[in-house]
């Protein structure tokens, strides 16, 4: 039977209800197990040297010394990672950012590991590694690595994307463009434009958990690996590709999960750990410290983004051009080209354009965080739309509605909209008691909107049926806030049972089969839709078993309410089966059943968000206070409505943080200022009102219950809405994040002045 | 190096242990006692995610050695419930959905369940300063206020 994924538009009984989560209680008790909370018998310490230069060549590593000490199991550097990736251009660069080869390139890029019998050993071997360096000019920032004059990070890198082919190597790896229409004849029917350059700096996901993992490789070639992670899965194939192994081999179970963000979908440490183990014969637990974690892990890029965009008198936008310069770190990225494509996105525009450049510079290597690309690019381009309304004398609100893409709109970036949000976003923006309430002296409101393309992707699921039929439903996509309630409650929808009677679970990757990370916005998306398929599947089954229980044609059972019931007047005598009577009576119809599907899920409807922010400014200190916060996102159907409003607000904080505090602060050095929650400063709970949320449910036609995903997009907004609140109450326009005190100090003084 | 060793009560229970004398009592509570519930989000003192209570007062077990255990009180995440019954803050937090990854929710609610020890009845404010030493990057914190205001009303209630 053919799977439909078709929206279908069914009243619901478990679905949109708010249960208990079922992975809850061990959460509150401590004893959920995270990536550090796992053990084995024998197992060892493993430690990271990393490099202390932002870029040195690596004239050679002695580590004798080490091996000698007392404790000592395994001491490994690039050689014990030998280049498997075969031509593979992605892999190579992940092998050498877990080890880095012939140059460190930034301060924190591993550079050998020891496994010892106990933390305070490995700590003492890894003084005793002598690496021999030759430091060599670095440059940490976006703009001062594409001059000429820049220090050039890898001499074989050569600009993508241009018409022609250029002579000489480049910081910049590639260059993209997205558009349509004629910006020039756009902007010669403009009545006003607004230029402007934003700076934004760089950010961590900052999840509370480091990186964790316990790695053990047997003799015989098989493996295990315990980690915390986005995508076991994913890790099995990156980590059985640098390490020689076949993926059957390397069974890898994810654990509890502390936060990820984006951050938890590369591998740093996991190779290290597993060719640890390799050569030290012995299980290798590697956590990273917090210093590592900001030092190596992560982060996000840092921006330098242009904007131009012209509108009629009459509050039409003609055209609209960005270009955007991302940092990728020292490795190839394609970060830019996310900005570039969703810079415009929320607008139905005739003529616009977008250029993106991906710049290297000597940082750790970009990641991805939540909507990756997309806050910056907003940023930019809301505060310029903020500028242009004020400029015709129009409302912003009404002057995005105006212009605000539609069903049928061709998107900024090539596709044709389906059913989208972004208009009943701003409607109920507009109409919301926020934006009528007073505000006071020194106080400013912002709003702003923002988009996310979401993904769905391979996804397999299981749905086992037991004698007492209670249900197992097995998931490969990793619960990274609250999906396994969000399944269950989809199992039990489709079933027709109670969402008690089923247990689910995130199995290992020798269990099920392939399925890529939880990022994009994809967790609930795709393994609902994997979930639904399965359990068609198995109630396929279940009426076979019924018909055979009553001996009548299986096209003569319907199944309703947990129940099969046989259709037909002639049928009347017999008494519907429910789903535990037709269980308990499986080992005599043809055994266990369950129900499996693996599919693509493809459609993931894109998701739009509008937000709403009240600040006050401090004038003689250029501090700030969040007074009021709402979010109002589409999720297509809200599935455990509780959870949603969760995304919503931990991406609205996470948001705030980025747009008024956080930021990596490089020395003239190059080395990192900041590793550490205490000068990286997230937002803690004083900092922080109630974030109002308001969901709307505008169906995606290409999911079975109309489900988008929701995770991503609610980071999207709040940069530009801050920025607008700041820009609003402080007078002035805030052009660089994150807006810290000195930086609104400064702009404010500025404009005193000027 | 000598082990040292420690004679304390952890959740009402004698434990003893021996530790080296540079140890945290996070390190000796995770890895001697398997005692997991305390996570190490950073080792600084920043995140709060190994609070615990010592003698009735609220620390990060990152900043206080295991040698230090001597002779107190100990009390952790694990202690929390009383067998199968969950304490009200617990229950409220899986009521209020006041978590998602859930790493930080050991640390959260040891420091709830301080604050409502010595504030039965906090205003949103002091509740917001009282938990400002535990991070949490997932929930944007509102629904570990409300938590923490709704198990507050049961527990002037009880």
């Amino acid at each position: 039977m053919n799977f439909d994924p078709r929206y279908s538009g069914r009243n619901f009984t478990s679905v949109g209800t708010r249960p208990i989560r079922p992975d809850g209680v061990d959460k509150v008790t401590g004893r959920a197990r995270y990536g550090a909370d796992f053990n084995m018998a024998g197992q060892l310490v493993g430690r990271v040297l990393r490099s202390p230069h932002a870029h040195a060549t690596i004239r050679k590593i002695d580590t004798s010394k080490a091996e000698k000490l007392a404790g000592v199991k395994a001491v490994i550097t690039a050689a014990d990672l030998p280049d498997l990736t075969d031509g593979d251009a992605a892999m190579y660069d992940i092998l050498d950012n877990c080890m880095a080869r012939k140059k460190a390139l930034y301060d924190g890029h591993a550079v050998a590991a020891v496994a010892a019998v106990d933390a305070r050993t490995a700590r003492q071997a890894l003084k005793l590694i002598e690496v021999d360096y030759e430091v060599l000019p670095h440059v940490t920032d976006v703009d001062e690595a594409m001059k000429h004059s820049a220090p050039l990070i890898n001499d074989a890198i050569f600009t993508e994307g241009l018409e022609q082919k250029p002579v000489k190597p480049s910081n910049v790896t590639k260059r993209t463009q997205y558009g349509h229409g004629d910006i020039h004849e756009g902007f010669g029917q403009a009545d006003f434009v607004v230029e402007r350059s934003f700076k934004t700096e760089q950010t961590h996901q900052g999840y509370i958990e480091p990186h964790a993992c316990v790695a053990n490789v047997s003799s015989d070639g098989t493996a295990d690996l315990w980690v915390c992670t986005q995508g076991h899965f994913v890790y099995r194939q990156h980590c059985a590709q640098l390490l020689g192994m076949e993926a059957s081999k390397l069974r890898v179970t994810s654990s509890e999960i502390g936060g990820g963000f984006g951050g938890k979908t590369h591998v740093w440490a996991e190779p290290v750990a597993l060719a640890l183990s390799r050569k030290a014969g012995r299980p290798v637990k590697l956590v990273m410290t917090r210093d590592e974690v900001f030092r190596a892990s992560g982060p996000t890029s840092a921006t330098s983004i242009d904007v131009r965009i012209g509108a009629r008198k009459d509050g039409t936008i003609t055209a609209a051009e960005a270009t955007l310069r991302y940092s990728c770190g020292p490795y190839a990225g394609t970060w830019a080209e996310i900005g570039a494509m969703t810079a415009f996105a929320c607008y139905k525009l005739e003529n616009v354009r977008t250029v993106g450049y991906e710049v290297l510079v000597n940082r750790p290597k970009t990641a991805a965080y939540r909507a990756p690309s997309a806050p910056m690019a907003a940023f930019a381009v809301e505060s310029a739309v903020d500028e242009l309304a004020k400029e015709i004398g129009m409302d912003p609100v009404e002057f995005r509605i105006r212009n605000a893409a539609q069903e049928g709109t061709r998107s900024s970036y090539g596709p044709v909209y389906g059913p989208i949000g972004i208009g009943p976003t701003l409607e109920a923006v507009k109409n919301h008691p926020h934006m009528k309430a007073p505000l006071g002296k020194n106080q400013g409101r912002g709003m702003a909107c923002g988009f996310w393309f979401n993904f769905g992707g391979q996804t397999c699921t299981d749905l086992n049926i037991g004698m007492d039929g209670s249900v197992s439903l097995a998931v490969g996509t990793v619960d990274v806030g609250g999906s396994r309630a969000s399944l269950s409650l989809v199992a039990a929808e489709e079933l027709g049972i109670p969402y008690e009677q089923i247990k689910a679970v995130v199995a290992d990757t020798s269990s099920l089969g392939y399925n890529d990370m939880t990022d994009g916005s994809r967790g609930t998306f795709s393994s609902s839709m994997a979930t639904i398929s399965a359990a068609r599947n198995a109630i396929k089954v279940l009426r076979e078993r019924a018909a055979q229980m009553w001996d009548i044609p299986v096209d003569d059972v319907v199944w309703e309410k947990g129940h099969a019931i046989a259709k037909g007047e002639k049928y009347d005598n017999l008494a519907a089966l429910s789903l535990k009577e037709i269980a308990a009576a499986s080992g005599k119809t043809g055994g266990p059943i369950a129900g499996h599907s693996e599919l693509v899920a493809d459609g993931a409807g894109v998701s739009f968000a509008t937000h709403i922010c009240d600040i006050e400014v401090d004038p003689e200190t250029g501090s700030t206070r969040v007074l009021r916060y709402t979010v109002v996102q589409d999720a297509g159907k809200a599935v455990h409505p509780t959870y949603v409003e969760g995304q919503y607000q931990g991406g609205a904080a996470q948001g705030i943080g980025w747009a008024l505090n956080e930021e990596y602060i490089y020395g003239k050095d190059g080395r990192l200022q900041n590793p550490g929650f205490l000068d990286y400063r997230i937002p803690v709970c004083s900092d922080l009102p109630m974030i109002d949320t308001q969901i709307l449910e505008i169906p995606n036609p290409n999911h079975p219950y109309g489900v988008r995903g929701v995770g991503e997009t609610s980071i999207v907004p709040p940069l530009a809405a801050i920025a607008n609140a700041v820009s609003n109450a402080a007078g002035v326009r805030m052009t660089h994040i994150p807006m810290s005190p000195p930086r609104i100090l400064a702009a404010i003084e500025a404009e005193r002045g000027g | 190096m000598a082990g040292v060793a420690v004679s304390t009560t952890i959740n009402g229970d004698n434990v003893e242990f021996l530790c080296q004398p540079d140890e945290t009592l996070l390190d000796v509570l995770r890895d001697r006692l398997g005692l997991t519930g305390a996570k190490e989000g950073c080792g600084t003192g920043d995140c709060g995610a190994c609070s615990i209570i010592l003698d009735d007062r609220l620390v990060c077990s990152c900043l206080v050695l295991g040698a230090e255990a001597e002779g107190r009180h100990v009390e952790t995440i694990e202690g929390m419930a009383h067998g199968d019954r969950l304490h009200p803050l617990q229950q409220k937090f899986l009521e209020h959905a006041a978590l998602q990854c859930g790493v930080c929710t050991p640390g959260f609610l040891m420091a709830a369940k301080d604050l409502l020890a010595k504030n039965p009845d906090p205003t949103e404010e002091e509740i917001r300063f009282g938990l400002a030493g535990n991070l949490c990057r997932c929930t944007g914190y509102d629904k570990i206020v409300r938590a923490v205001q709704d198990a507050a009303s049961v527990m002037k209630g009880a």
